[in-house]
């Protein structure tokens, strides 16, 4: 290797090396947002964790359903264990860890994704959506009433990632026809197979806009 | 006592949308559900919680020399290693035979028997202690064949050898024969449940000494008599509570974490939280059997039965689980709804070293459907005959003679349900140019554009018993209270019978408001407190937990005519309750019962069985061993690309009788969620071993239908009522299960002209390859 | 775990010259499985879904250049007229989730034989843009994969883009699965028709330790097609040419036996598909063929 290749290295060195006490990276997108503590159930969870994460666990913030949260992960946490285990956000359910079932569904940046698959350090400046960002207080959002009104799950087990997939469907505009709803919401997977009526749904749900 | 309660406790259900029986109100845990705050077993969190993880055995058959856990112990952050020595009880579970170690002893049977427990501040920790405990295993040769295991043949296993259970079955002329014969092989595939949520669940050391337990599972009680055995516990120390279940279909009719958890509280004095990943998940509970089926039906030249010879073996594998009621079942409905005047069936149930099955949805009576429907087809084939018109002229009827001899004393009406599913419209064959791919077999892969392309039509009907049988003392206990909250009559139920997703939650809303007359209906969390509501399996709880919690409202009506009784100066006789009113034969409306009630509360609790059934004779099995039947029938239409040996279901309609349909809504969920779970094990489905070890543990490789896999279904359901049932129901959970896969293999048939006598058919097998 | 997040290209190079054992992550369904399932352990994570420059495509000479990091949704939606055979096997990747994330640079980089995008990138002759602190090269995507999850780059190079032509002719890509979607390949197939060389490319996916060319097959329909001059006046092929050349290209596998699937079935859904695929190219070939002179009668 030449010399010259010396800038470059100092220049990850300063600005990129996300690792405990190099919080750099992240520290403008913290000040970006205001930001809300973490629940008292969380910081309880961290102070278990510390003793053994304390050494790669690094500080960031998340910002879900409107609001930044602080917390400390290792670079290894999923978003979905970030948001399950530690930001207190356990509507988004764990099916698969592999991506095949679709029950870890969120929006990231109005796009939806399977949050098994992606981790929390990647997703700090990002906007997250989760099914407990949908309704606003008692109004639920159209895609949660059209789920209870056609009851569109039994066990409850997928509905999180079907609502989420849902609502995505719908803003992508793929509910022109039912095949349309199905193939769109073919990542999803129903063990009860209350497909019938989660097409349904989507499809009522798709003809309501939201004021 | 517990110490404390945990975070997300179940809490009550109070969501209470108006809706008597035969109507389809919403959940009251839909709500809840779709927000995301239903609280699931993986979502229980405490206070100073600990995580629990499980060592599990790489090897399908092995023995233990010898366990070393010192390194795994100094493991920074591990509270404790646990091994067969720490458990203070009995060593030994099981739904029927207790026959499974909590932690292997100096042998295990399966791969992924529990060998070590560890308890640590995080799960990662955890891991890394259990790759520091040293197992040395002397690695053993396998049991794995089923039948080698039925006949003595191979290393025993357990003390008594690998015979789980045989039941034969001998009914009228054993020598008769027929001038129509045609014989079958069959074999049909292990398959999973993959219920969406996996195990999990949170025990909490009690300050009393005992332990509190969150979980999500099948049959409270059954786990608790269990979970003390192990802890070596009274009952009263071991409460449980049922936390949010993602989904069961009997694959949490067995223990998985219950103990194990229970065991790490007690030693390390902190709550413990254990939660399988989907890979352990596989591990972690028992699979439907997978079974070889050798028949051989006698009829007469115009398709009349005149005999069924069977011999159906189960592969039970490494412990006993449910394989004993999974035998019984398979043998007593082995020959199908059918009138056969004379049939010798013989089924067994064994031990291997392949993973343990036990409860699925269907138990046992789909693997003997799916023989006993491709053996009609073939009958209808050898004497000409149309595969429905077979069928019904054999179709048992209200007064036909099972096997065992028992008489069917309500409803059966097979021919009926043919003959609906017969009459349906036919799909049009699409064939408009350009193609939608996503109509054609392979779908958006692009496989063809209709090139090898053939529709097939296939029919099957199946029969399932209701309820637990052969004298099993199956019982539900429903507690009812009623008073005045804030000036608004309220009921509150309370039963230890597990809503799975199945809606019983709304089903017992219903008849309390239909009994009571009394609108707001909350559902209490179901545990221990009270007494046992029997297992969520078997088509159950609406027949025996919706007839426990009819019962409770008359014990709380006649209570509260009492009431007026006494406080009105009324005769109590000829009263009745409608709109919260009490009124009377003679006199009409005579008070509110807010009124009738003031301060008091009417608070009572019943025990309720269905009637008694009987065992059956080991020799002849014969008994009236079942409590009702179910019957469902389908009609599968595929296209085949029998080229690539690929298939689209492209409808798939069915026709039930439920007897009455509580919740209509809920009827069909459950009709369709059967029928997918028949087109999974038709298609797709299968836990592929090979020498013991599963080779697809994961939702890449065991595939469950989507969206796009499941057709349309148009569905028809009866409503013949059983007089002997509470308000005339017939269970719905199970028969379509049992009849969706057979049709569906029968359609395939159709149009390939191949035998196809395994389940699932996969592609090599229309292709030849 | 380090995890590093680079702003630019030039700097993830820096970074993966320095620490090659950094493993890059992008979409993540490759990669987080192997994470999820203590498959992998990383000494360090590089982060390059910041990279807006990975992200784009863009003309490049004759060719379209493909960021390694713009996912399949993009590719179908934006460039599905441009580059049909790549569109449509994005379309059987995963689910519409994982389209949204999943990049052809991860398919590359995970140079599983499985991956759907393989078998189009070697029928359309694609070349592979990789990129270290040494410089830029293009590996040519038969040049590419070398064997099971392995693939032609050095440990300290990163995936830039993968340069494709925009289809002159009909492209065609097929799969096999056991599901109607999310759905690993049991074995796939990609055909396209480069008229302008008088040949067709051809490929074959999941049924050998690596995706591969079908060599023999496309020799033997270069030679039919010249020899019969159907590039210039198109006529619809011979039953015996496409069986022949199904035949041909099923010989280019090595399958396995595994628990998708035998190695017999696929050896056999190959020729199929091979024969269909290159039956549906070539009948579009033919249809475009007339309009033109039709329209220039």
């Amino acid at each position: 290797m030449p010399d010259n290749s010396e800038t470059p290295k100092q220049q990850h060195k300063r600005r990129t090396v996300l690792k405990a006490g190099g919080a750099a990276a992240i520290a403008g997108i913290a000040a970006a947002h205001s930001v809300t503590e973490a629940s008292a159930a969380t910081q309880a969870q961290d102070a278990a964790l510390a003793a053994d994460t304390e050494a790669s666990a690094v500080p960031i913030v998340l910002t879900v359903n409107g609001q930044a949260r602080q917390l400390r992960v290792e670079p290894r946490v999923t978003l979905l264990d970030a948001l399950r285990e530690r930001l207190d956000l356990t509507g988004t359910k764990k099916g698969c860890d592999r991506g095949e079932c679709g029950a870890c569904t969120v929006l990231v940046d109005g796009r939806r994704i399977k949050s098994c698959l992606t981790l929390a350090v990647m997703r700090q400046d990002c906007a997250i959506t989760t099914v407990e960002g949908l309704a606003k207080g008692d109004d639920l959002h159209p895609v949660q009433a059209a789920f209870i009104r056609h009851d569109a799950f039994q066990c409850g087990g997928c509905t999180s990632g079907q609502i989420m997939s849902a609502v995505a469907v719908i803003d992508e505009g793929h509910t022109g026809s039912t095949d349309e709803i199905r193939e769109w919401m073919s990542g999803n997977i129903c063990r009860c197979a209350a497909y019938p009526n989660i097409v349904a749904a989507v499809q009522d749900a798709a003809k309501e806009k939201r004021p | 006592m517990s110490k404390s309660a945990p975070v997300r406790t179940p809490t009550d259900l109070t969501s209470s949308v108006a809706g008597g029986i035969g109507a389809s109100p919403q959940r009251p845990d839909g709500n809840l559900k779709v927000r995301g705050e239903f609280a699931y077993a993986s979502d229980l969190w405490h206070e100073d919680m600990i995580w629990g993880a499980t060592l599990r055995s790489p090897h399908p058959y092995a023995r233990i020399r010898s366990i070393d856990i010192t390194e795994a112990l100094k493991v920074p952050g591990v509270y404790a290693v646990l091994t067969h020595s720490d458990v203070p009880g009995k060593n030994l579970y099981g739904l029927e035979h207790p026959d499974q170690p909590v932690l292997a002893v100096d042998v295990v049977r399966y791969q992924g028997e529990p060998v070590a427990l560890v308890g640590a501040d995080h799960p990662e920790t955890a891991r890394r202690a259990m790759e520091r405990i040293a197992v040395d295993y002397e690695v053993l040769e396998p049991v794995v064949d089923m039948e080698d295991a039925a006949h003595g043949r191979g290393t025993p296993l357990h003390p008594g050898g690998n015979l789980v259970r045989h039941v034969p079955i001998r009914h009228g002329d054993q020598q008769v024969t027929a001038e129509v014969v045609v014989t079958g092989e069959y074999e049909v595939g292990m398959q999973d449940q993959a219920f969406l949520g996996p195990e999990s669940g949170l025990a909490v050391p009690g300050e009393d000494g005992g332990i509190d337990l969150y979980v999500a599972t099948q049959w409270l009680h059954v786990d608790q008599k269990q979970v003390a055995q192990a802890l070596g516990l009274p009952l009263d120390k071991v409460r449980l509570t049922l936390s949010g279940v993602g989904g069961a279909f009997g694959g949490r009719e067995d223990l998985s974490m219950q103990v194990h958890a229970s065991l790490l509280a007690l030693h390390t004095g902190k709550p413990v939280k254990m939660v399988y990943n989907r890979l352990e998940s596989f591990y972690g509970h028992v699979h439907r059997h997978p079974a070889k089926l050798y028949y051989e039906h006698g009829a007469d030249r115009d398709g009349r039965l005149v005999y069924v010879k069977c011999r159906i073996y189960l592969d039970g594998g490494a412990y006993a689980s449910s394989t004993p009621a999974v035998v019984a079942n398979a043998a007593t409905l082995g020959v199908g709804p059918y009138d056969v005047p004379n049939a010798t069936v013989d089924c067994w149930g064994v031990y291997t070293n392949n993973p343990p099955c036990g409860a699925m949805r269907g138990f046992g009576a789909v693997q003997a459907g799916f023989a006993y429907e491709s053996q009609m087809d073939k009958l209808a084939a050898a004497v000409g005959l149309d595969p429905v018109e077979v069928r019904i002229r054999n179709a048992m009827h209200e007064g036909s003679l099972m096997p065992t001899g028992q008489v069917v004393d309500s409803a059966a009406p097979v021919a009926e349900l043919l003959r609906r599913v017969k009459d349906k419209p036919l799909p049009p064959v699409n064939r408009t140019e350009p193609v939608d791919i996503r109509e054609m077999p392979g779908g958006a892969s692009n496989t063809t554009h209709g090139e090898g392309v053939v529709r097939g039509i296939g029919y099957a009907v199946g029969i399932k018993n209701v309820c637990f049988s052969e004298g099993y003392d199956d019982f539900s206990t429903a507690r009812v209270r009623v008073q005045v909250i804030g000036g608004e009559l309220s009921a509150l139920a309370h039963t230890a019978a597990c809503e799975v997703g199945q809606g019983l939650v709304t089903i017992m809303q219903q008849i309390v408001r239909t009994e009571l007359g009394v609108e707001r209906v909350t559902i209490a969390p179901m545990d221990t407190t009270i007494g046992n509501g029997g297992s969520t399996s078997a088509s159950r709880q609406t027949y025996v937990t919706g007839g426990a919690v009819r019962s409770a409202c008359q014990t709380v009506r006649g209570r509260l005519f009492e009431l007026a009784a006494r406080k009105l100066g009324v005769d109590a006789v000829g009263l009745s309750l409608h709109g919260g009113k009490l009124v009377s034969d003679l006199h009409g409306v005579l008070a509110d019962l807010v009124d009738v009630l003031g301060d008091d509360v009417v608070d009572e609790t019943v025990e309720w069985r269905h009637r008694a059934t009987e065992s059956l004779d080991p020799v002849t099995g014969q008994g009236n061993a079942h409590v009702q039947y179910g019957f469902a029938a389908h009609r599968a239409v595929v296209d085949v690309d029998v080229e690539l040996g690929l298939v689209k279901v492209v409808e798939l309609d069915c026709a039930q009788d439920v007897g009455k349909a509580l919740n209509p809504e809920a009827v069909l969920g459950q009709i369709q969620g059967g029928s997918a779970q028949g087109l999974g094990l038709a298609v797709m489905e299968e836990i592929q071993t090979s020498g013991g070890k599963i080779r697809n543990p994961s939702f890449t490789d065991y595939l469950i239908p989507t969206v796009l896999d499941m057709p349309p279904m148009s569905i028809d359901v009866l409503e013949l009522a059983d007089p002997h049932a509470p308000y005339g129901i017939r269970g719905v959970g199970e028969p379509p299960t049992i009849s969706s896969t057979p049709a569906i293999v029968a359609a395939i048939r159709a149009a390939t002209g191949l035998a196809l006598t395994r389940a699932p058919v996969r592609p090599e097998h229309i292709t030849g390859t | 775990m380090d995890f590093l997040i680079p702003s630019t290209f030039a700097e993830a190079l820096a970074i993966k010259a320095e620490r090659p054992e950094v493993v890059p992550i992008a979409g993540g369904t490759d990669v987080m499985v192997e994470l999820n399932f203590d498959h992998r352990r990383p000494t360090a994570l590089l982060d390059l879904t910041r990279i807006a420059e990975l992200t784009e495509w863009a003309p490049s000479e004759n060719l379209l250049r493909v960021g390694a990091g713009v996912p399949y949704v993009r590719i179908i939606d934006e460039l599905g007229d441009r580059l049909p055979g790549l569109a449509m096997a994005s379309r059987t990747v995963g689910s519409p989730q994982i389209r949204n994330r999943g990049t052809v640079g991860g398919n590359l980089g995970a140079a599983s034989p499985a991956g759907d995008t393989h078998p189009v990138l070697l029928a359309c002759d694609a070349q592979v843009e990789v990129a270290s602190v040494r410089g830029t090269r293009m590996i040519p995507a038969a040049e590419f994969y070398l064997g099971v999850k392995r693939n032609a780059l050095e440990p300290d190079e990163l995936i830039a883009a993968v340069h494709l032509a925009p289809a002159a002719a009909p492209q065609q890509f097929s799969k096999v699965g056991t599901r109607n979607a999310m759905v690993i390949a049991v074995c796939s197939f990609a055909v396209a028709l480069h008229p302008e060389q008088g040949r067709v490319g051809a490929a074959v996916g999941s049924a050998a330790p690596t995706p591969r060319r079908a060599l023999a097959a496309e020799e033997f329909l270069a030679g039919e097609l010249s020899d019969a001059g159907l590039w210039e006046s198109p006529k619809p092929l011979l039953d015996s040419v496409r069986r022949r050349f199904g035949e041909l290209a099923a010989e280019a596998a090595s399958p396995i036996d595994d628990v998708r699937g035998t190695a017999a079935y696929r050896r056999h859904a190959l020729a199929v598909l091979a024969r269909r695929t290159l039956g549906w190219a070539w009948q579009d070939y033919c249809g475009t063929g007339e309009t033109r002179s039709q329209s220039c009668a």
